[in-house]
Order: C-alpha cells, then sequence, then structure tokens
C-alpha cells in the first residue's frame, strides 16, 4: 500500500525539466553542484519550487531533501511559496530609498491592494522587495517578470498595472 | 615552544594550538559558541574576541587589534589581552546581538542551569537589552522520540550541523533560510536519521536541541545525583554519566574518555538506558507455587530457598555477557567452572572465543577509539559496526579524514582549522574498504563497498593477506582480484591500517582473515591494528574468564537430562534469546529447580521455580571488559528499592549461607575483584581498572550529588518530614552526598563535571590535562590484552562459507539494528520507539521470483519464521537478510542455508501514511519481551 501511495505522492520531474537539469549535469563534477541550477530551471517550469519539486530535484540530484532546502531557502529569489504571474521586484536599497522607493511601494500597494509578500486575488501579481537591482544610476527602480524598469513614478505603475504587466 | 604574554603574563605554550584553546587550557577563562573541542574552529560567532599588540610600545599605549582566540595561532612573541576594554565590551555586545531573538524563558527550559550560554552571558558581563523589537519566533518540528526541538532559543552558532553533518555524516539536518531567520532543522518533521543524532543534546550551547526523555520526565542537572558508570548497550564500553531523582534513572550524558568516547556516544548508549525505569522489573525475590504463581519472598526467605536447592551439589551455572565479571565469577565459583556456561548462544560462544584468541595471539595493535580515528586505511570484513558498535562507526568517519590532514600539513595547515581544511580536501579521504552482506551505513564515506556472502568476504580476506604477503590467492574472480589487489596496495602504504571484523554476521572466517590480513601487514613491518567487535558489554571479560573449554547450553542440557545435574542458576540471561523456544524449554526442563537472578520480568523468569530481583547496571557496581580489552568500573547511581539487591550480594550471601570456603575472606565487592583477579590469569589487571574503596580525595569520599542538590527532605516530605540519613556506600569511595570535594580526582571516579563559571559540560576542560587531552586524574580502565606472540598467517585457517547453489534456498544472514537488536535497550520506551519490525530482506530479482513484492509475507524454512518482504538491492547474491534480535526471528540462524516460499493469508501489518513524514511504525516488540506466565515479584502476593 505505502509503495503505491510513495509512487502517486511524488511528482516526477517533466522530461523536459529532466533534458534541461541533465544538460547542465553534464557539466560539472558532481549532480549536486548543479543545485542553484535545477532549482530555477523548476521554477522557470512551475513558478515556484513546491516541496514534492524540491523533493523530487533532490532525489534527481542524489542529495538530502535538508541539503537542497538550504540552498533553496538561502536564496530569496528561489520561490519557496506560490507567486503571481508577475513578480514585482521592489528595489529598496539606499539609491532607491533616496529616490523615494516607500512612496512606491505605497503607491503599488495602493493601486494593487497588497502589501511586500502578498499576491493579488487575481494572482497577477506579487510584490517583493530586493536588495540592488544594479542600476542605482535610474533609481528608483523595479522588475517586473524579466522585465526591468527604470526611474519609476506613479504614472509607469498605473500604466504596467492596466497593461496587466505586459 | 612558544612563549606569549597574557594580560601582562608570560606563558610558555604548547605550538600548533590556537588561542583560544590555549587559554582554555592555562585555565583562563574565555567565552566562545561555535568552536568545540572535537570539531575545531570557524570563528563564526565572533564570542572568544581578544586584543592583539603589534609590540610592547602598542601594549603600553593599549592600542591594539580585536582577533578571534579560535582562529589565532599562538605565535612566539605574541602579545594579547582578555582583559582589554576594546575585547570585553566586543564580547558584551557579541551576546546582546545573540540574545536578540533568544526568549527568557530560563526557568521553563531543560536546558536552565548547565547551559553554555548562560554561562557565557555572566562571564561577559551582559545584563541590560536594549532591543525593544519584536522577537523572531518560529514552530518547532517533531524530531522523533529523542529529541525535543525548540528552535526560538537559537543563538545560530552552527555548532549542531557542524556536528551533525559534518562530524557524524547525517544529511537531514540543516541551516536553512538565511539572515535573521535561519532554521536549524529538517525539510519536514520527522525521525532524526543519525544514530548519533542525541550528541546534539551536548553539543547545542543552549536549549535548542534537548533530550525528549529527560524534558518529559525532568530533574535539574544540579538535582542529579550521578556516577561513573559504562554504557552496557554494546562491546565498546563507552563511559557515561547517568543521572538519577526519585529512584528513577533520568537521564545519560557523555562521560569523558580520552581513549574510548571522547565527547560523544550513540543514541543506543544515551537513551538505551530507559529500561532501569521499566514497570517490567522485579521489586521481589519470589517462589513458583504449585498453580504456577509467584509468591513474594523476604530476602532471607528468599536465601534459604536458594541455599537449599543448592546444597544437592548437582548445581549448574549460566553466567551472563551483560553482567559483570564479579557476578560471573561469583556464579562460577559457587558452580564449579565444569558446571559454568558463559551464557552465548551455541553459534555465539566459539565466535566470542575465537575473537579473543586470535587478539591474544595477535602481534597487532588491539586500538582503543582513539587509534581507530588515526587509522590512515581501513578494511572491514563483514561487521555492520554502525549497528553492532556504533561508536566504531563514528571513530571511522572521522579517521577517512586523515587524507584531509595529511594534506592540510602539506600547506601548514593547523588541524583545528575545520573549514579551511574541509574546503581543501572535499570529498577526497582516505581509504575505507567495506565487504560485507550489504551496503551498510557507512556506505556514503566508504571507497569501495562489496557486497559478498560471509564465505566471499572471508575468501576477499584471505586473498588480501595473501598479497600482501607477496602470494598469489587461488580461485578468486577476476573482479574480486582486482578489488583484492588494490585493497592489498592501500594497506600496505598506510601507516596505520586497521581492520575490523566482528562476530555480528556469525562468520567465524571473516575474523579469521582479518587477523591473517592484520598478521601479514606486522610480517611486512607495518603497525596494523586488529579491531574484532564482540556482541555485549562484558563479551569479552566473560570469555576471558571461562576459556574456550567451558561448556555450552546444549551441553549443561545432556548432563542434567543423565541426572548429574538438577539445579541450574541463571544469572541476567533471557535464554529464550540465546536459543529457540524448544530447545531452551528441553534445557530448563531438564533440571528440578531453576534460579533466575535477573532484574527484568522476562521469559526466563517466567519459567523459573526461584527468581531473584537483581539490580540494574545503575543500582550496582561492576567490570565490564570492552571490545578492546578494557576492564572498566561502573558504580551504583542509586540504590535498588526494597529487596531487589545486585548480584553479587545474591551470590555472596548464598555462598556464605552454605559456608563455602572460597568466599570465606570475602566480604566486599572490591574482595571479589581481587579474587577474581587472582584467581584468572586473563582477568589478572581488573584490580587496577578503578582505585579500590580505601581511596580518599583529601581525606573524604567523592560527592554523587553536586554542590547544590536540593530538597533532600522536601522529595520524601509527603511520607516524612524528617531528614533521613544518607545512605553510606561501602563498596566504593563514592558517597550518596553532596559533602566532598570532586577536583583531582582519579578518572575512573569522576561523577559529575562543574566548575565555578562553568556550569554546563563544557566545564570539562577544567577536568581535562589540557583541552581535549585525559583528565587529570588519569583515563579511566585498564587494558587486559598484551600484545601476544606472532602467529604465522599460514596457520591461521579461513572456513568458507558460501551461497547455496540450489535454487529456492538462500543464505540466511543477521543484520543487526541499534535500534532493537540490543535486549536491554530495547526495552526504553525511546529505543522501542524506533525499533523496526522483523523482515526478510531479499534482492529484487529474488523478490520477483518468488512472486512477492515489499510489504508482502514470506515464510522461511519449515515455518520457522513468517515475515514481511523488505527489498535491498545491495545485498549479495543469493542471500536473505534478517534482522538479528527481533520479534519473529527467534528460530533463524545465522548462516543457515533455507527455503523461501511466499506466505498464503498475509496480512500486511499496518502502515503510516503520509502526514507523518518520516514516522516509523510503531509497536515493534522486541524478542523475549512478551511476558510468559505470570508476573514474579511485583504484584502477585
Amino acid at each position: 500500500m505505502s509503495g503505491q501511495m510513495e509512487t502517486t505522492l511524488i511528482p516526477v520531474l517533466s522530461p523536459e525539466e529532466i533534458a534541461e537539469i541533465d544538460a547542465e549535469i553534464s557539466h560539472v563534477p558532481y549532480r549536486s553542484a548543479v543545485a542553484i541550477d535545477a532549482l530555477k530551471i523548476v521554477q522557470a517550469h512551475r513558478g515556484w519550487v513546491s516541496d514534492e519539486s524540491l523533493r523530487a530535484i533532490a532525489r534527481h540530484l542524489e542529495m538530502s531533501a535538508e541539503e537542497l532546502e538550504g540552498v533553496a531557502t538561502f536564496y530569496n529569489l528561489i520561490f519557496r511559496r506560490p507567486v503571481g504571474d508577475n513578480v514585482i521586484l521592489l528595489c529598496n536599497s539606499i539609491s532607491c530609498w533616496i529616490k523615494g522607493c516607500e512612496n512606491l511601494q505605497a503607491k503599488i500597494t495602493e493601486q494593487l491592494g497588497i502589501n511586500l509578500g502578498e499576491t493579488t486575488p487575481d494572482n497577477q501579481f506579487t510584490l517583493l522587495p530586493v536588495t540592488c537591482l544594479g542600476a542605482c544610476d535610474k533609481a528608483p527602480v523595479m522588475m517586473v517578470g524579466d522585465a526591468l524598469h527604470e526611474n519609476v513614478d506613479a504614472e509607469t505603475l498605473t500604466k504596467l498595472f492596466r497593461e496587466g504587466g505586459e | 615552544m612558544p612563549s606569549i604574554r597574557i594580560d601582562g603574563v608570560t606563558y610558555e605554550v604548547e605550538a600548533g594550538r590556537n588561542l583560544l584553546e590555549t587559554c582554555l587550557s592555562l585555565g583562563l577563562d574565555l567565552p566562545y559558541f561555535c568552536w568545540h573541542p572535537a570539531m575545531g574552529s570557524i570563528g563564526a560567532c565572533r564570542q572568544c574576541a581578544v586584543v592583539q599588540y603589534l609590540d610592547e610600545e602598542s601594549e603600553q599605549a593599549e592600542r591594539g587589534r580585536i582577533v578571534m582566540g579560535c582562529m589565532t595561532p599562538v605565535t612566539d612573541g605574541a602579545i594579547f589581552s582578555l582583559s582589554g576594554d576594546k575585547a570585553r565590551h566586543f564580547r558584551e555586545a557579541i551576546v546582546e546581538s545573540l540574545m536578540l531573538n533568544h526568549p527568557h524563558d530560563c526557568p521553563v527550559c531543560a536546558e536552565g542551569g548547565e547551559c553554555h550560554l548562560q554561562d557565557m552571558t555572566v562571564m561577559v558581563g551582559h545584563r541590560d537589552r536594549h532591543y525593544r523589537g519584536r522577537k523572531n519566533t518560529h514552530r518547532n518540528q517533531y524530531l522523533g522520540p529523542l529529541i525535543h526541538h525548540e528552535m526560538n532559543r537559537c543563538i545560530t552558532c552552527y555548532r549542531c550541523t557542524r556536528y551533525y553533518r559534518d562530524y557524524a555524516g547525517g544529511t537531514d539536518l540543516a541551516a536553512l533560510a538565511s539572515h535573521d531567520h535561519v532554521y536549524f532543522g529538517r525539510h519536514a518533521e520527522g525521525v532524526l536519521q543519525s544514530e548519533f543524532a542525541g550528541n546534539l543534546v551536548e553539543v547545542c550551547p543552549t536549549g535548542v536541541f534537548t533530550d525528549k526523555t529527560l524534558v518529559e520526565d525532568y530533574t535539574r542537572k544540579w538535582d542529579l545525583q550521578s556516577a561513573p558508570s559504562v554504557c552496557t548497550g554494546c562491546a565498546v564500553g563507552c563511559n557515561t554519566l547517568p543521572g538519577e531523582r526519585y529512584g528513577r534513572l533520568k537521564r545519560v550524558h557523555n562521560r569523558f574518555n580520552a581513549d574510548v568516547n571522547g565527547y560523544f556516544l550513540c543514541d543506543r548508549g544515551r537513551f538505551g538506558a530507559g529500561f532501569v525505569n521499566s514497570d517490567k522489573r522485579l521489586l521481589y525475590p519470589g517462589l513458583r507455587l504449585a498453580d504456577g504463581r509467584y509468591d513474594a519472598l523476604h530476602h532471607h526467605g528468599a536465601l534459604q530457598h536458594m541455599q537449599q536447592m543448592c546444597r544437592t551439589g548437582k548445581v549448574a551455572g549460566i553466567g551472563s555477557p551483560r553482567a559483570s565479571v564479579e557476578a560471573n565469577f561469583l556464579l562460577q565459583t559457587l558452580v564449579g567452572a565444569n558446571n559454568f556456561a558463559p551464557g552465548f548462544s551455541e553459534q555465539e560462544q566459539p565466535l566470542v572465543d575465537l575473537a579473543l584468541a586470535l587478539q591474544q595471539d595477535s602481534r597487532a595493535v588491539i586500538p582503543d577509539i582513539r587509534s581507530i580515528e588515526s587509522a590512515d586505511a581501513v578494511l572491514i570484513l563483514g561487521e555492520d559496526v554502525t549497528n553492532t558498535a556504533p561508536r566504531i562507526a563514528l571513530a571511522l568517519r572521522q579517521s577517512v579524514r586523515n587524507k584531509a590532514y595529511e594534506m592540510a600539513a602539506h600547506l601548514g595547515l593547523e588541524t583545528w582549522q575545520d573549514a579551511a581544511i574541509r574546503n581543501l580536501a572535499q570529498d577526497q579521504r582516505s581509504p575505507l574498504y567495506i565487504a560485507a552482506v550489504a551496503d551498510t551505513r557507512l556506505a556514503d564515506v566508504a571507497t569501495r563497498n562489496l557486497s559478498l556472502a560471509p564465505g566471499g568476504v572471508a575468501a576477499l580476506g584471505a586473498a588480501v593477506a595473501a598479497l600482501i604477503s607477496g602470494e598469489e590467492p587461488e580461485d578468486l574472480p577476476p573482479h574480486l582480484r582486482e578489488q583484492a589487489g588494490q585493497i592489498a596496495a592501500a594497506l600496505s602504504a598506510a601507516r596505520r591500517p586497521l581492520l575490523i571484523s566482528g562476530t555480528g554476521t556469525g562468520s567465524a572466517a571473516a575474523m579469521q582473515s582479518a587477523a591473517a590480513v592484520t598478521e601479514a601487514l606486522c610480517a611486512a613491518g607495518s603497525q596494523a591494528m586488529l579491531c574484532l567487535v564482540v556482541p555485549e558489554a562484558n563479551s569479552l571479560g566473560q570469555a576471558m574468564l571461562t576459556g574456550p573449554d567451558a561448556p555450552g547450553l546444549a551441553t549443561l542440557r545432556e548432563r542434567a537430562e543423565s541426572g548429574e545435574l538438577d539445579t541450574l542458576v541463571v544469572l541476567e540471561n533471557d535464554l529464550y534469546r540465546r536459543g529457540s523456544a524448544d530447545s531452551i524449554d528441553r534445557l530448563l526442563q531438564a533440571f528440578s529447580n531453576v534460579i533466575v537472578l535477573d532484574g527484568m520480568d522476562n521469559a526466563t523468569t517466567s519459567s523459573a521455580s526461584l527468581v531473584l530481583a537483581a539490580a540494574s547496571f545503575a543500582e550496582t557496581d561492576g567490570t565490564l571488559v570492552s571490545l578492546e580489552g578494557r576492564a572498566q568500573r561502573h558504580y551504583p547511581v542509586f540504590l535498588p528499592p526494597q529487596e531487589r539487591h545486585p548480584s553479587w550480594v545474591w551470590l555472596l550471601a548464598c555462598m556464605k549461607e552454605l559456608e563455602r570456603p572460597e568466599v570465606r575472606s570475602l566480604h566486599h565487592f572490591d574482595d571479589i575483584t581481587r579474587s577474581c583477579g587472582a584467581r584468572i590469569p586473563a582477568l589478572a589487571g581488573i584490580t587496577a581498572a578503578s582505585p579500590d574503596y580505601h581511596y580518599r580525595n583529601v581525606g573524604v569520599k567523592i560527592p554523587r550529588q553536586p554542590p547544590r542538590y536540593s530538597g533532600r527532605t522536601a522529595m520524601r516530605a509527603d511520607r516524612s518530614v524528617h531528614e533521613r540519613m544518607q545512605p553510606s556506600d561501602e563498596e566504593s569511595p563514592l558517597a550518596f552526598t553532596m559533602e566532598g570535594l570532586n577536583r583531582s580526582v582519579p578518572g575512573a571516579l569522576l561523577p559529575w563535571v562543574w566548575a565555578p563559571g562553568w556550569n554546563s559540560n563544557q566545564s570539562l576542560h577544567k577536568f581535562q590535562s589540557e583541552v581535549g587531552g585525559p583528565l587529570q586524574g588519569g583515563t579511566a580502565g585498564v587494558r587486559l590484552l598484551q600484545p601476544g606472540n606472532p602467529v604465522s598467517a599460514a596457520g591461521l585457517s579461513v572456513d568458507t562459507v558460501t551461497a547455496p547453489a540450489e535454487p529456492g534456498h538462500w543464505l540466511l544472514v543477521p543484520r543487526q539494528h541499534i535500534f532493537g537488536s540490543d535486549e536491554l535497550s530495547a526495552l526504553s520506551p525511546a529505543i522501542a520507539e524506533l525499533a523496526e519490525p522483523g523482515y526478510i530482506a531479499l534482492r529484487s530479482a529474488d523478490a520477483a521470483a518468488l512472486g512477492v513484492s515489499p510489504g508482502d509475507g514470506v515464510v522461511a524454512g519449515n515455518a520457522l519464521a513468517t515475515l514481511a518482504v523488505r527489498v535491498d538491492d545491495s545485498l549479495a547474491e543469493g542471500c536473505a537478510a534478517y534482522p538479528a534480535g527481533l520479534a519473529g526471528t527467534e528460530n533463524l540462524h545465522p548462516l543457515d542455508r533455507v527455503e523461501l516460499r511466499r506466505a498464503e493469508n498475509w496480512q500486511r501489518p499496518p502502515e503510516v501514511i503520509g502526514s507523518d513524514g518520516g514516522a516509523r511504525l510503531r509497536g515493534a516488540r522486541p524478542r523475549g519481551a512478551r511476558p510468559r506466565g505470570a508476573r514474579p515479584g511485583g504484584g502477585d502476593v
């Protein structure tokens, strides 16, 4: 019974995910060396890394779930909880702070109704803080999905949210 | 020797050390958290900050820089200050920052009173908190029945994961998350998988990981009465400190012995003494009446019955490898050596005798645990040490790091530079070859794991011996020939090669071949080491006492059946664990009187005519001889209640009643030890195991209770408000009191560690000759095995056992389990919870051939056992493994060839599903635990 239970409870990595992870493994001496890449690959496919996914990756890399969990939870851009379709990474580092990122955050909260770490009910946006996006000369900055937005102001936000993050 | 100056005082210090350990060795108090004497330095916690001055001028001007003591090597001429303001303020600020999220829950914390964090906080003088924010809080995890988790108390020193992962090789505890929300735990709740997890209790400097069995039945350290003891869980002989309160054994802590257990115990040892509190313990002697019930007796009455039964002169005795040398010696004296069986099973007796003979005859070094750690190439033949002598497995995990230390030495890195050396070596390890019937728990650090049937293991060993001697081995399959060549080369190239084998697989040949390999190495001029594991705490002592010609159980039965013997005295031995129920029934029925001395209600006491309630190891004196031939004395932690007495007291009193001349001059325990040493040549040295009764420390006895022991009258106030006279100890230099000195006492007599300002077990360094070094009072125990005369490798015959060729037949191989295979520890509730149900393990192809899958039932032989199937593809071909000592395996014998078939009408056992994560099946009943007949002693008066 438990054997069957286990096989149905354990999600397998998709063939695409395995292929991408194995491609990374081919470049390194130990399977566990690709831990971060494997987490990123699965996150790219599934949006986040669930407990089940994490265990499946750990098994594939022949490491313990604890070892991989230590890596996964160390990086705040590996999402161990579900996120919305678009993740807003709002920089709160020094340049952006000088240039008023706190106001921006208040605006986002006002427009989307979410605080840091929260997701909109329609699952469109998740708001997270980030420490520096490497564009201090164009502060305040934020990322939405893969796109970097520079010199962000209230108008940028309104336009962006109207377009649904595109 | 470098000369350094600390706060204006010049010291000559040992080169190669760091400043922190140097300060502690000098007796200077310097606080620390992340450093541990067994694990070295990583410089993470910043607590051991001191000021270092460039020269005398800057010292005068107090212009120095802050350095971390644990990361600073002592160099000639260096100038430091511990007391400088800069360093003091820095250290105080560090404790304050570590305390930001620490709750003020000391009164309800199990660590309180022996907390390193408390000690260090007081030491740095930190008192006022300035932080006014919210404290971070965490969810705790269920980590199994042994360890209690309270994450809020964490100060993120990382000692837990450094111990658990780096030192003990565990994989299921990790540092999770980052910055101010680091969490030390598992991926999901569940039982910690390492067999050495219990050491977290002593490694954690605060109350994150505490002893769950203690938490559930709690007493503060200062209220515990303790005495030096020796673990009875296996033959390693780890030194322990059991603590007692209200007549209950509350916990077991490590007792440092530089040559044996060092700082660490295994979980069987730490949590396996709970049987002492079992309600299966007997309180009164009992006589079996005609109706089968037991009549409780006063000890006078019991002695009268005993001596009458023994008066026939046709008395036989069965001793016990888990009872003390002294109790066994008395019983042997009572019945005569010809009528005294050592109490091993028929299969085990020749194996233990062989283990002793091979070590006595070997010119190899018989290693203690510390020497095992120093081995730079290891070959294990058959023995699964993690489950038979667990502390050795932990030592082997250190031995494979010798390669790393070698690499570090090339770069001039000191051995305490832990992080640097791990980075340098990565996964490069010293050679460790394991040939066993299946993969063992050391597989992850082994150079090569070879799955071989016991016969194959022995053949491989013999081949390695031949190759080392320059001969070509015969009849070896090509792939094994290649392996043997690699192993022989690795062992020959090593400076301290080590061979390990033992009785655990039931194969004599594996031990013979291990001895042959060490002999070949010694002949080639190497300082080889030979470690042979025997099963129980006093197995080796028992073999020394009885010799190879002692009768076995079957011999005694035959002689009783022929009328030569009519009375049997059984000492602390549940015979139903030593043979099939049928054979033991026949043995006991062959005698008209069966007298059993035991502490536990078991199958054997239930078959006795007279039962004498015997004290446990925690309630009596005794000497045990460990697998390395080290005789060690344990002392009563507390006195047994009611009419339960030490076995040696019962036996001595009976012999006095019988007016036996041999005991005329024996009055005290020490007299028995002396008499035994005088009469048994192999045990001649045992009197040196510890100081005798007359030893006094500055004129007084050594106190079992710490100076702050409280409530001596109050704890009995519900029955009497008068101060009771403390019981006196007539047998040892220890006293049941708090008066007396606990400094500079012999290592064998140290009852607790505690020093001013150091309430936790970290106070140990105050009792060591130097940090990590032997105790100031000397290392406990005495080695009885002296290097003997070499035997020739050719003279060592190696019997080979091969797997059966017949289809449908398998070779039965025992697998030992740290939790469950040992009789007494398995009766401790926490260990019983971890014991697994019986099984038969097969390779998946074999299972398929039988038409069974995991969880199905399989019948062995002619209904010898019906057990659940497990699949283990690392098993050697043709072998079926069963768990030794677990329920349902009573009739299975090592290395028998049996037929296996699918069990019809098999009901799968209930299973734990999904959400319980790592929780295991419960309800495994240790072998022999099933009460048979009426309960003697306790209730049926």
